[in-house]
């Protein structure tokens, strides 16, 4: 089988400083991986590496493309890899404002990759953002609402909806949950992993939290000062850490 | 003669203009940035339109200034008279007789040759900058041909109002390449911009020149389901009875009267001259 996404010896420093260092991995179709470590440890970097959003200095990131199979992301021009961001890809930021446009109705929002890859049917447009307004439990009559009077996490959802519509292949998420009130993180969680399963998605999840990836990720990997400290499945690693890191971030959760 | 050296601006600025003019011709719809010059008149008025104007005249020509269609409103009388004294060209109203039309937001009535350049006066000439606030990110976006967020303009315009609202500055695609504003001229001019003469287009303040030349394509953005529709008031012209032409409202008192007129003035009066009468004109008006 082979891998939806290799990631080769990826490295970006700032300067001196090391963002992240030596990461290699393969993300299988289908698969969720999680990410966790602290703030500072490298994994927004490493997340921003790999969506083409930050220019790593060295390493690979290879990706199985439905037209010419595996082809190095990195090395590819930026319209093709902008494309594929608008298409295979999609990125769900922390700050759902980072990934809406505010001033645009939430079915401008929703429909813009549409357009983008050249959808030209109004009428088939609204349709879908209708139907993933639903899918994203956001009632209809507020299709032509702007995204700044929605709450917090209906937002995120309409975030989700906005890069979901395209049904890319490989999902990259930068704490989304993060800021949200637990039972909204509840329902959000509960609907990413219907969303998941239910097309195939593979993704990438950043987060500091544990409670995220057990409920999302089938591995986890678990970062330090840029580095790869811990790798393995979730349940696993969780129930059984290794790393005196890891050990310290599992008994750091507090039992409620 | 006087002490202004032809046309106002100095030589080595009109060839810097003439350059990025060239440049524009070239490569159609794509916005050349130039060194604007200070003009002896506030930005807004059309210091972008008279600076490639000025890099356009030559002595022989002769020069028409219109503002929404006018000869006589108070930015094509400055701008006409300006020219008048720094460069002592011909000035006329009568749009066949002129080789270079400045203009300020409208297209004339009559068909454009080829010996006429049309010179745009343009405020924003970004088309996306009201989507896309940062420069960088829409010149990529031009130089990739990312345009799906133009159409999320007219997305909003149908699901807020059930038709696309905008009926100014209109967006248009160029020869199967670039977004272009096309300066606010009413949509109804849009078809209009496929002409035998020469299209200029200068923003003063935004420091860009872009250029349409002659028989271009220039294609209205829209969607399948909602075309383009070159739209004007439903009116014939209350004086001269033409039903072709765009044409401005005019309040006449406070019970609601109301006439509807030719904004452009020149190709009024020249069906007036031509024995044509419409509601509230009279024979002998011209």
């Amino acid at each position: 089988m082979t891998p939806l996404l290799s990631v080769r010896n990826i490295k970006k420093t700032y300067g001196a400083r090391i963002g992240c260092t030596d990461v290699s991995f393969d993300l299988f179709p289908g698969e969720v991986m999680g990410i966790v470590g602290e703030s500072g440890s490298g994994k927004s970097t490493l997340l921003n590496c790999l969506a083409g959003h930050l220019e790593a200095d060295r390493g690979q990131v290879i990706f199985d493309t439905r037209a010419d199979g595996p082809m190095d992301t990195l090395q590819m021009s930026e319209p093709e890899r902008r494309m594929l961001g608008r298409t295979d890809w999609a990125f769900v930021h922390q700050h759902a404002r980072d990934g809406l446009r505010m001033s645009v109705s939430a079915g401008g929002n929703i429909g813009e990759r549409l357009m983008a890859v050249g959808d030209r049917h109004y009428g088939n447009i609204r349709e879908r953002a209708i139907d993933w307004l639903g899918r994203v439990e956001i009632a209809e009559n507020r299709v032509d609402d702007r995204p700044s009077a929605f709450s917090g996490g209906m937002q995120q959802r309409l975030q989700i909806a906005r890069n979901l519509v395209t049904g890319p292949r490989l999902v990259f998420m930068d704490e989304p949950t993060g800021g949200l009130d637990v039972s909204v993180q509840a329902r959000l969680l509960d609907l990413l992993r219907g969303l998941v399963r239910e097309m195939g998605l593979s993704a990438i999840i950043v987060t500091h939290d544990l409670a995220v990836v057990r409920l999302l990720a089938d591995r986890l990997m678990v970062m330090k000062d840029g580095h790869v400290v811990e790798t393995g499945l979730t349940d696993q690693v969780l129930d059984d850490p290794q790393h005196a890191y890891t050990q310290l971030l599992v008994s750091s959760v507090l039992q409620v | 003669m006087n002490d202004y050296n032809f046309a106002y601006l100095d030589e080595q600025t009109k060839r810097m203009i003439r350059r990025a003019i060239l440049k524009g011709l070239a490569v159609p719809g794509y916005q050349v940035p130039f060194a604007s010059r200070e003009m002896p008149m506030p930005y807004g008025w059309g210091t972008g339109g008279v600076q490639v104007s000025a890099a356009t005249l030559t002595p022989e020509d002769t020069l028409k200034v219109i503002d929404q269609g006018a000869d006589d409103t108070t930015n094509a009388v400055s701008i006409r008279k300006f020219f008048e004294r720094t460069a002592g060209v011909a000035t006329t109203e009568e749009t066949e007789q002129a080789s270079v039309i400045q203009t300020r937001h409208r297209i004339p009535e009559a068909d454009l040759t080829e010996d006429q350049i049309l010179v745009y006066q343009v405020p924003i000439p970004e088309p996306l900058r009201f989507l896309e606030p940062r420069e960088t990110e829409t010149r990529k976006m031009h130089s990739l041909e990312e345009y799906g967020l133009m159409h999320v303009k007219l997305y909003e315009d149908i699901s807020q109002h059930g038709a696309i609202a905008t009926s100014y500055a209109y967006p248009v695609m160029v020869q199967d390449r670039y977004v272009m504003d096309p300066s606010p001229i009413p949509k109804f001019d849009n078809p209009k911009m496929e002409m035998a003469a020469i299209q200029l287009f200068g923003a003063g303040r935004e420091q860009r020149i872009y250029a349409v030349p002659p028989y271009t394509k220039v294609v209205s953005l829209d969607f399948e389901d909602y075309p383009f529709e070159a739209s004007k008031a439903d009116h014939p012209c209350d004086l001269c009875g033409a039903e072709d032409s765009y044409l401005d409202e005019v309040i006449l008192d406070d019970a609601g009267n109301r006439m509807f007129v030719c904004s452009d003035t020149d190709y009024c009066r020249s069906r007036r001259a031509a024995g044509h009468v419409g509601r509230l004109g009279t024979e002998d008006a011209a």
